[in-house]
């Protein structure tokens, strides 16, 4: 029963897709054709991403996350937060949980939001994508701006989040799971 | 390839962890689980409605929407249209491919691709749970203000 409660919007969205196949069947089969893309990269995506996420939570310290990406880290810490968002795979959401993790090691806010904005952005798969299909001026063009605007809305963000706030989300973190 | 390299990683890592401590590895595979378990009826609720979204969004009807002479107009339209919209990159760029031939502009391409990317109202409960309301609205909000400077650049750099 509460397996049904925590899933029911997903049951939800599911009906929905049921009652657009009744009401039109190409729809149907395109959204389903869709769907199972998603689900087949999630799957292949997903494991590896979170397999490595618990092995991080287990073996590397908090005072080694802390010295290279932590409050003293400087730009190196931000650099090392830019490669790991845009190496990383799989869609902007599964961002979330990584920086999850990240808080949970004590890794500077500034630098949380630089992976964010880079997994968003600057993936690297994401750039294979949009290199053959849009060409090379206009991946080339967009990942200069990316790089410009993920930092500047890192900044900002970052002005804008009050001290207590910032600990209010470490301390909601930390309570997950 | 790039998935490759990922479970390469992942596997070698495992295997040091299994021989240098059993029971650390056990601790790390059910915390993986529980934070995947975590995200997951958010997650494939997600999945279904993209999947929905894109099947009704027919490329001619995007494209007649943000065609190369809907101006900036059609760039704020496509910016919405984006922020609906969170694609997964193997349909976002084939799709975009497609909009271009179909006499979508560049500058309202960039605008799609940049909200597509950056803003999501439908993983914004999900941002939420993570980040808190105020922090979401600001990065969703920031996010769309700078996909009119990509939409602006691009227009200028890739016409030429």
């Amino acid at each position: 029963m509460k397996l049904l409660k925590r899933y029911s919007i997903a049951l939800a969205a599911l009906l929905l897709f049921g009652l657009l196949f009744f009401y039109n069947r190409d729809l149907g089969q395109e959204a389903s054709g869709t769907i199972l893309m998603s689900l087949k990269e999630m799957a292949t995506i997903l494991p590896p991403v979170f397999i490595l996420l618990g092995l991080l939570d287990v073996w590397v310290p908090r005072g080694t996350m802390v010295k290279y990406m932590g409050k003293d880290s400087g730009v190196m810490g931000a650099v090392l937060a830019f490669v790991l968002g845009s190496a990383a795979a799989g869609p902007l959401y599964v961002s979330f949980p990584v920086a999850a993790a990240l808080m949970k090691k004590d890794v500077k806010f500034f630098n949380v939001l630089i992976m964010v904005g880079a997994w968003s952005s600057a993936k690297i798969p994401m750039l294979i994508f949009e290199y053959s299909s849009l060409g090379p001026r206009f991946m080339l063009t967009r990942l200069a701006l990316s790089i410009l605007i993920v930092i500047i809305i890192a900044l900002v963000l970052n002005s804008v989040m009050k001290d207590d706030e910032v600990r209010e989300i470490y301390r909601k973190v930390r309570e997950m799971e | 390839m790039h998935t490759k390299i990922f479970y390469g990683v992942t596997i070698v890592l495992l295997t040091l962890s299994l021989i240098k401590d059993r029971g650390k590895t056990k601790k790390a595979l059910i915390k993986a689980w529980k934070s995947l378990e975590n995200i997951l009826p958010q997650m494939l609720a997600m999945i279904v409605a993209i999947g929905l979204i894109i099947a009704l969004l027919s490329p001619e009807t995007i494209s007649r929407i943000i065609g190369g002479s809907s101006g900036w107009w059609g760039v704020l339209l496509a910016a919405i249209l984006g922020s609906v919209t969170l694609m997964p990159a193997f349909v976002a760029f084939p799709m975009a491919a497609v909009l271009l031939q179909n006499g979508a502009g560049y500058m309202q391409l960039a605008a799609f691709v940049s909200t597509l990317t950056m803003v999501g109202l439908i993983t914004f409960p999900m941002e939420v749970r993570f980040f808190g309301r105020k922090m979401t609205i600001w990065r969703n909000a920031l996010a769309f203000v700078f996909a009119f400077l990509v939409a602006l650049v691009i227009g200028k750099v890739v016409v030429l």
